[in-house]
C-alpha cells in the first residue's frame, strides 16, 4: 500500500486552442492530472513532476479497489519521502497525445467525428510544457518551486527552464539529456517500423477495425526495454540461463543445456522480454508510442543556437539538481554533463550527482538510498529557499 | 556558518579563508563535506562550485546548499573554462591524485588565483618516524601506510620545485602547524604547507 493512500485523477478542459511548434493546433482538448499534498497560501509549494515515456500523471498512491495500481514513483513522492508531500503541492499531468486519459490519437478530432488516430498532430516537448503552462495557469501557481522529471521527463523539466525561466525556482533533471545521439534515434526508429509495418496497424486507424498491431508494440516495447537496462545487469538477472519447460519451474537439466531446437522460447532474457511485450501491447496505444518517441527525437533546444548549449540556457533563472546512473547507456553520464558544463559556463547554480548503480537507466525509477537521499536533500534546500523567499517578503 | 565555527573545526581552512577575497567565484576541487564553500557562501557571500567524487561526501555538501558536481578529479576539469574562477581551492586532496602535474595544470588553467594546500612531509615528528625506521603516522597523516589515500609524498621544498617546473607563480607558501602559521623553520615545524599561487605572466 502507498503511504499517500487513494488518489484521484482530475481532468481539465481546454477550450482556447494550443498552437504546436509543427505549426498545427489542438482545440478542445483535456488534460488528466493529479495532485498530492496541500497548496499552500501563497501557491509557492507546487512542485510540476513530468512523466516519461510510458507512464502517466499517476505518480504517486493508488487507486481505491485496483490494489495494483501504485504510481509509477511512489518510492519518490509521498508523506516523508525525498519529495515530501506533507510540505509540497505535487501535480502529475498526463502529456498530450498519451493514452491515460488526455486528449490522444484514440479521442475524437472534433473537426471529423472520428478517432485522430494517426493524425493526431506531433507534439514535441515544448508543446507538452507549454500544455503543463496553462494547466497550472488554471490552478493559478505563478512559480513552482520546482519542475521535476526523468528521462523525457527530465527534458521537459530543462524546457521549462528554457521557455518559462521565471517560472520555476528548482529545476531537477534526472537521467536525461539535452539531445537524444543518433544511436538513440536509430532504436526509436526501430521501434516505430516494428509499428508501422504490423498489418494491424492499418494506416493508425486500427480502432475503427476492432484491432491492435500487438505484435509491432511488442518488438518496439522489447528493443526499448533492452536499452533500459545495462549488460551487467542483463547478465546478472538472465546471463545464458534456459527457460523451464513447465511454466515457473527452473528445470535444473535444461540449465546444463538442453536446447528446444526451434525459435521458441529458449533463454530466460526472451521470456522475460517477450513478457513485457506482451504486458505493454495490452495497454499501450501504438499511436501514442510513435508520437512519443518522435517528441523524444526532436527534442533539442541548443538547435534554435546553432548547437550551442550554452547560449541556450543562458535563458534559464532556476538552480538546477542533476543526477545520473554510471550504468545508463541511454541517457548516459556524458549527456548530463554536457547541460552540467553549459549551466556552469552560465554561473547558474547546480549540483549534480553520479549515481554509481548497476541498473542502467531504469535505475532513476528503483529504490536506491544514495539517489533518494540527495533528492531528499536536495528537496530540504527548495523547501528552506522558498521559506527564505516567504521571510524576505 | 560564521567564521568562529570554521576556526572551532577546521582551523586550517580558517586561515586559508583569509586568502578568499568576498564576493569571488570559487572552485573548491575535493570539497568533502564543503564546510569551506558553506563557509565562503555564507560568511563571504561567495559563489561557486565544490567537485567531489565521494557519495557520502556529495550528500554532506548537498545538506549545506553547497552547488557540489559530484566527478572524479583525475579525470581533469573540463567542465570548467579557462580563468572561470576567482579562487580555486585545492585542499589536502592534491596528494591524493596520481596525476597530481596534470591536475596541478588544470587548476591554475582555470583559476586567476590558486589556493593548495597538502600535508608536509617534512614535518619534523615525520622526520623523527623516519629515523626510527618507520612510516610516520600522525594527526596530518592519519593513516597506516597501507590504507592511506595519500598517493604522494611532498614537502614544502619539493612542492617549491613542481611549481616551478609547471610554470606557476608562487605568490605565498605558508607552513601552518595545528591551523598556526609557522613563521621559524617552516618545512620542518608545519604539518600542512599551504602554497598560493597564479599563472606566471607573459
Amino acid at each position: 500500500m502507498s503511504s499517500l493512500g487513494y488518489v484521484t485523477p482530475q481532468t481539465m478542459q481546454f477550450a482556447e486552442p494550443l498552437p504546436l511548434q509543427s505549426g498545427a493546433a489542438l482545440r478542445d482538448y483535456m488534460l488528466m492530472y493529479e495532485t498530492y499534498g496541500t497548496l499552500n497560501a501563497d501557491k509557492s509549494n507546487a512542485v510540476l513532476v513530468c512523466h516519461a515515456l510510458n507512464a502517466s500523471h499517476h505518480v504517486a498512491g493508488e487507486y481505491e479497489g485496483k490494489p495494483k495500481s501504485t504510481g509509477w514513483w511512489d518510492n519518490m513522492v509521498g508523506p516523508g519521502k525525498s519529495l515530501d508531500t506533507d510540505k509540497f503541492f505535487v501535480i502529475g499531468i498526463n502529456n498530450l497525445g498519451s493514452c491515460f486519459g488526455s486528449t490522444g490519437p484514440m479521442h475524437t478530432n472534433p473537426a471529423t467525428g472520428k478517432p485522430y488516430g494517426a493524425t493526431f498532430p506531433v507534439v514535441t516537448v515544448e508543446d507538452w510544457v507549454s500544455a503543463q503552462a496553462r494547466l497550472a495557469d488554471q490552478l493559478g501557481i505563478t512559480q513552482f518551486a520546482a519542475v521535476m522529471g526523468g528521462s523525457l521527463g527530465g527534458m521537459q523539466a530543462l524546457a521549462w527552464s528554457i521557455m518559462y525561466p521565471d517560472r520555476l525556482r528548482h529545476c531537477v533533471v534526472i537521467a536525461s539529456t539535452a539531445k537524444l545521439s543518433a544511436q538513440n534515434i536509430a532504436f526509436n526508429d526501430v521501434a516505430r517500423q516494428a509499428i508501422l509495418s504490423d498489418p494491424d496497424y492499418r494506416g493508425g486507424d486500427f480502432y475503427e477495425y476492432g484491432v491492435v498491431p500487438k505484435n509491432g508494440l511488442r518488438v518496439a516495447r522489447m528493443v526499448g526495454h533492452i536499452t533500459y537496462l545495462s549488460d551487467d545487469d542483463m547478465a546478472e538477472k538472465f546471463g545464458r540461463k534456459l527457460r523451464a519447460v513447465a511454466d515457473d519451474k527452473v528445470d535444473k537439466e535444461a540449465a546444463t543445456g538442453a536446447y528446444k531446437f526451434d525459435f521458441g522460447v529458449d533463454f530466460e532474457i526472451e521470456s522475460y522480454l517477450r513478457y513485457q511485450g506482451d504486458k505493454f501491447s495490452e495497454y499501450f496505444d501504438a499511436n501514442t508510442y510513435l508520437l512519443i518517441t518522435k517528441a523524444l527525437d526532436y527534442f533539442d533546444p541548443a538547435r534554435h543556437h546553432g548547437g550551442d548549449l550554452s547560449k541556450t540556457l543562458a535563458a534559464t533563472r532556476a538552480k538546477f539538481f542533476l543526477a545520473s546512473f554510471t550504468t545508463d547507456w541511454r541517457f548516459s553520464p556524458e549527456r548530463s554533463q554536457e547541460i552540467v558544463k553549459a549551466l556552469i559556463d552560465n554561473r547558474r547554480q547546480v549540483t549534480y550527482a553520479e549515481i554509481d548503480a548497476p541498473h542502467g537507466h531504469d535505475a532513476f525509477l528503483l529504490e536506491d538510498p544514495r539517489y533518494l537521499n540527495l533528492v531528499r536533500a536536495y528537496y530540504d534546500r527548495v523547501w528552506n529557499d522558498i521559506n527564505a523567499v516567504k521571510e524576505a517578503a | 556558518m560564521n567564521f568562529d565555527d570554521l576556526s572551532a573545526a577546521r582551523p586550517d581552512l580558517a586561515f586559508i579563508a583569509h586568502w578568499v577575497p568576498a564576493n569571488a567565484h570559487v572552485l573548491d576541487v575535493g570539497c568533502g563535506d564543503g564546510v569551506m564553500m558553506d563557509y565562503l557562501q555564507s560568511d563571504k557571500r561567495c559563489s561557486g562550485y565544490g567537485i567531489e567524487i565521494a557519495d557520502d561526501k556529495v550528500l554532506a555538501s548537498t545538506r549545506r546548499g553547497v552547488q557540489v558536481v559530484q566527478q572524479d578529479m583525475e579525470k581533469g576539469l573540463a567542465l570548467f573554462g579557462d580563468n572561470s574562477f576567482d579562487t580555486v581551492l585545492c585542499l589536502s586532496s592534491l596528494q591524493m591524485m596520481k596525476h597530481v602535474e596534470a591536475l596541478l595544470r588544470d587548476i591554475v588553467r582555470v583559476g586567476k588565483e590558486v589556493i593548495v594546500s597538502f600535508p608536509n612531509f617534512a614535518y619534523w615528528p615525520h622526520r623523527v618516524a623516519l629515523l626510527r625506521g618507520r612510516m610516520p603516522v600522525s594527526k596530518s597523516l592519519p593513516y597506516e601506510w597501507h590504507d592511506t589515500p595519500n598517493l604522494r609524498c611532498a614537502t614544502i621544498n619539493d612542492f617549491r620545485d613542481l611549481a616551478h617546473d609547471c610554470g606557476v607563480e608562487v605568490i605565498d607558501c605558508v607552513a601552518l602547524a595545528e591551523g598556526k602559521r609557522v613563521d621559524f623553520l617552516p618545512n620542518l615545524r608545519g604539518d600542512l604547507a599551504v602554497f598560493r599561487l597564479r599563472k606566471k605572466a607573459h
